[in-house]
């Protein structure tokens, strides 16, 4: 507590620097990535990694020992929902730095001003993720049947005369059909990426004010961003919740939950926080943000505790209902995640909970932890991982059944995208000031402090 | 130190009779002190009056409840829940906001909340109280209510069910209803205190003494308030999303379609804090004319509360579409038909209310000079709330009355009982808070004043310089 030397923004290192060595890493890293990937693919497509699944389950093994023969089947299905997952995953924390510039503006947030360019650069991603999804949709359909993670694209599944015909995905056509799919997507895309570049250059307008004094009192630039901010969050509000179910819950086609949505928010949100809180350590520790206090880390601590337990409340709730209902036709999507295949996906299950919620409660409880860079890296860390690993359980199950794992092309595809989306942040925070120095409440967050 | 940006609005005010002068400690301590300070005056004795005379009328149709057994009230065989548990559920709703503001938004830091948090606490606690009402109402034979305790007995096998949502009601309520209560009373002993210092007549020297548990303002005992403050803040905001979901469990854990739809807590949550503010409203926009509290409860303060409104009404609203969505996208039949009966059957003009108070009527809250006009805030408030009530006779009434067998599909109508025993709980809540309004301050005098100095317009004039001071540094 008490009082703290203000860090005057003279003293700040203004300019981002995209050292030479932070880029080979990155394209190292990229390049490992890219190595493992095509070696977890040719491994795959030899037949390990599946085979003892069939050896193991006997009374499968005749049903998979005919699929076998088509190993190309296995890894393809495989590499798709791996680089599916990633991503939408990737895409989830990039929406989320324009959520929070969005929610920041319009509750006229003073603390989060000095941090503020870092989720600013988040929304650069939305081409590279949105690009590798519609790609790796149009992929699929061109593929056809045997390759595709959605039930629903299969050939003449709404047609009543086809044997494949399924009465229940015929019903939900009207919104389950791959024109409008592909333009919403296509949509939201559109609205999500626009508004960001009108928020991203509000702020950069700000930069070229001359006269502060004056600017304060009247900040049209301040004031139109709130505007835009607002129109974001009815977009964001309208296209999460269907993205979600587009993206994710119609995997499990024939189940549903009007949870779904809110509880896919809440596990993109804690992501982003916690990218969010590791990168402004990050560039901390490298002698950027100096003016970031224990009072800033304090509140993104708050917020990854907080929406740890919002994911923690959503995610139950939905599953309690569920379970306590016992309706056949929702209770399938857990029993695929608790009791098929052996229980594969039983220990994940669980494990999902303690690293989202159990641990994250536990360690940020105390004040003094959310002021302290090591436990918060930690806790953000494993914020990141629980919450892939909550992604995995929502897509493999549906896709892959017990024929996924977790190797080569896994890690390699984590390492492209981690990668490919450090690259454009770093590129990004180059382009323009580290702190946003003539916004309107700058001089409130460089003075903040929770205990007045 | 602290900075606030001159883009901000002061959060007190100017004195309203002398606009040079700023509003100083000892203002804040004369403005609030004033009514319980003062004999009851005639406006506050009719208020009263009605609401007791209101709360009188409710307690027949109560003795009737109670006497003859709910048999009085509209339910029949297929109805067999409706109008009381449309009325418990919406006042738990409306008991939320206190919890909210005084918990959430000190965990937030919000400093706004200063000047509005006692008297939402306070409409919480009534509200809460109001709620309970229901259930004892509904017990039929509340003379054994405590059955619903998980209490060391000799009845044999007699024992709570742990599996029923019912039973978790009872623990969640019960716990809010205390912490709430906690919390707000240990906000109002430094006030109390302040009371017993300026008291003239015995009589309130003693009273007001014995309820601020000999305060004595040193800085210690400031410290163990805050502290207390702040860990009550910590206990009570789980419980703001805990009651509410587990009162949206009593229907969602069921199979009956329309109540079993897992957003129900969410959404529950989202709905209660919507009506809470609301309702907050109402009475602040009332408190703050009657008491001329304009410079503590200001523009800035009501439109804040109703940018709250927008959210969360706005929140509900995508979960009443979801909802149906998902109705239609589950491809279940019955769940299909729930929600277009509710749309267009017999009940149609419910639904529609519902639609039209809980949706389209925030939306007007886009527009800032209607979140800054009080007429329009006012009338919003009382809309938001009927519409609230409509939602949940919506919810439950809809989904009950045709169920599986057409047979037995049959309509509710309320009997004056049922009218008599939701006017009850009018008049006890009414009650409650005129008699709150008179006998303790309404807004928090101690927390007013630490804001005072964060409302210093001189600071525009400070923080310009400052400005200066840095781009001169910088050359």
């Amino acid at each position: 507590m008490g009082a703290h030397k203000t860090i005057s923004l003279a003293d700040e290192k203004m300019q981002y620097e995209f050292t030479a060595k932070l880029k080979s890493r990155l394209m190292m890293t990229l390049g490992i990535g890219v190595v493992m990937l095509i070696l977890g693919i040719i491994l795959l497509s030899l037949g390990f990694g599946e085979t003892h699944h069939a050896a193991e389950h006997g009374k499968e093994a005749a049903k998979h020992s005919a699929e076998h023969g088509h190993h190309e089947y296995y890894w393809f299905k495989r590499v798709i929902a791996n680089l599916w997952l990633n991503a939408t995953f990737f895409n989830g924390i990039a929406l989320i730095g324009v959520f929070f510039l969005a929610f920041n503006y319009v509750a006229h947030a003073g603390w989060s001003v000095i941090i503020k360019r870092v989720p600013e650069t988040f929304g650069y991603f939305l081409p590279i993720s949105m690009g590798s999804i519609i790609a790796l949709f149009l992929l699929q359909i061109a593929m056809g049947d045997n390759y595709t993670l959605f039930h629903w694209t299969h050939a003449g599944i709404t047609d009543p005369s086809s044997k494949n015909y399924d009465a229940i995905i015929a019903g939900k056509s009207g919104f389950l059909n791959v024109p409008f799919f592909f333009a919403r997507m296509v949509i939201f895309f559109a609205l999500w990426y626009g508004l960001f570049r009108r928020l991203r250059s509000f702020s950069l307008q700000e930069e070229e004010i001359k006269d502060f004094k004056a600017y304060l009192k009247n900040p049209v630039i301040y004031n139109k961003a709130v505007y835009t901010s607002a129109i974001f969050l009815v977009v964001f509000a309208v296209s999460e919740s269907v993205i979600s179910w587009d993206w994710l819950m119609s995997i499990d086609v024939h189940w549903f939950s009007t949870m779904y949505g809110w509880q896919n928010f809440a596990s993109w949100f804690v992501s982003g926080l916690a990218t969010i809180t590791l990168t402004v350590i990050l560039l901390k520790e490298q002698g950027y943000l100096k003016s970031v206090t224990k009072h800033h880390l304090h509140d993104l601590g708050k917020f990854m505790f907080a929406f740890s337990v919002f994911w923690s409340y959503v995610t139950f709730c939905q599953f309690l209902l569920i379970y306590y209902a016992h309706i056949p036709e929702e209770t399938t999507y857990f029993n695929a995640r608790l009791n098929l295949w052996d229980g594969y996906y039983k220990f994940l299950f669980f494990f999902n909970f303690f690293i989202n919620f159990a641990f994250p409660l536990l360690v940020l409880m105390a004040k003094e932890a959310k002021r302290t860079t090591v436990i918060l890296k930690v806790v953000a860390g494993a914020i990141l991982m629980g919450h892939y690993l909550d992604f995995y359980l929502m897509i493999m199950p549906g896709t892959l059944g017990d024929n996924s794992g977790f190797g080569f092309v896994e890690i390699g595809c984590i390492l492209i995208f981690a990668s490919l989306f450090i690259y454009t942040i770093a590129s990004n925070l180059a382009k323009a000031p580290m702190i946003a120095k003539n916004h309107p409440f700058i001089k409130e967050s460089q003075n903040f402090n929770q205990f007045n | 130190m602290q900075m606030t940006s001159p883009v901000r609005e002061p959060l007190v005010l100017r004195q309203i009779h002398d606009k040079n002068r700023k509003t100083t400690m000892h203002d804040v301590t004369n403005d609030i002190c004033r009514q319980v300070e003062a004999a009851p005056n005639m406006r506050w004795m009719m208020a009263l009056g009605i609401s007791l005379i209101v709360l009188a009328y409710g307690s027949y149709t109560l003795y009737r409840t109670w006497f003859f057994g709910i048999g009085e009230w509209g339910l029949n065989k297929t109805v067999g829940w409706a109008w009381d548990i449309t009325n418990f559920v919406w006042w738990v709703g409306i008991g939320h906001a206190g919890t909210l503001i005084s918990a959430v938004l000190l965990l937030f830091r919000q400093k706004w909340r200063a000047s509005i948090n006692r008297s939402a606490e306070a409409m919480t606690i009534f509200a809460v109280l109001c709620a309970g009402s229901f259930i004892l109402m509904h017990m039929g034979r509340p003379w054994l209510a405590h059955w619903a305790l998980p209490l060391p007995n000799t009845y044999g096998s007699l024992w709570v069910n742990f599996n029923s949502p019912l039973v978790w009601d009872v623990f969640a309520i019960s716990t809010y209803l205390t912490v709430s209560a906690v919390f707000w009373y240990v906000g109002l002993i430094p006030d109390l205190a302040t009371i017993r210092e300026r008291a003239t007549n015995p009589i309130s020297k003693f009273v007001y003494g014995l309820l601020s548990f000999g305060w004595d303002g040193s800085t210690r005992t400031w410290a163990r308030y805050e502290m207390v403050a702040l860990v009550l803040a910590g206990l009570s905001t789980p419980l703001v999303l805990s009651v509410h979901t587990i009162v949206s469990f009593d229907f969602a854990t069921s199979v009956i379609p329309g109540w079993h739809t897992t957003i129900f807590p969410p959404y529950f949550v989202a709905g209660a804090i919507f009506s809470g503010f609301a309702m907050v409203l109402t009475l602040m926009l009332i408190t703050r004319y009657v008491f001329k509290l304009e410079p503590y409860i200001t523009l800035n303060h009501i439109e804040s509360m109703n940018k709250i409104i927008l959210v969360t009404g706005s929140i509900v609203g995508i979960a009443y579409i979801t909802e149906f969505f998902i109705a239609w996208y589950s491809g279940v039949p019955y769940e299909q038909y729930a929600f277009i009966n509710r749309m267009f059957g017999p009940y149609w003009w419910a639904y529609w209310s519902m639609m039209s108070c809980n949706v389209i009527s925030p939306q007007f809250f886009w527009f800032k000079a209607m979140r800054r006009n009080i007429y329009a805030t006012f009338a919003l408030s009382i809309v938001v709330n009927i519409g609230m009530w409509f939602e949940r006779f919506v919810i439950i009434v809809t989904s009950l009355h045709r169920d599986y067998l057409p047979s037995s599909w049959v309509m509710f109508w309320p009997t004056y009982v049922d009218v008599g025993d939701y006017l009850f709980s009018f008049g006890f809540f009414f009650t409650c808070f005129f008699l709150f309004a008179k006998f303790l301050p309404v807004i928090n005098m101690a927390e007013v004043k630490t804001i005072l100095a964060s409302s210093d317009e001189d600071a525009s004039v400070h923080y310009a310089e400052e400005e200066e001071h840095a781009k001169e540094k910088a050359h």
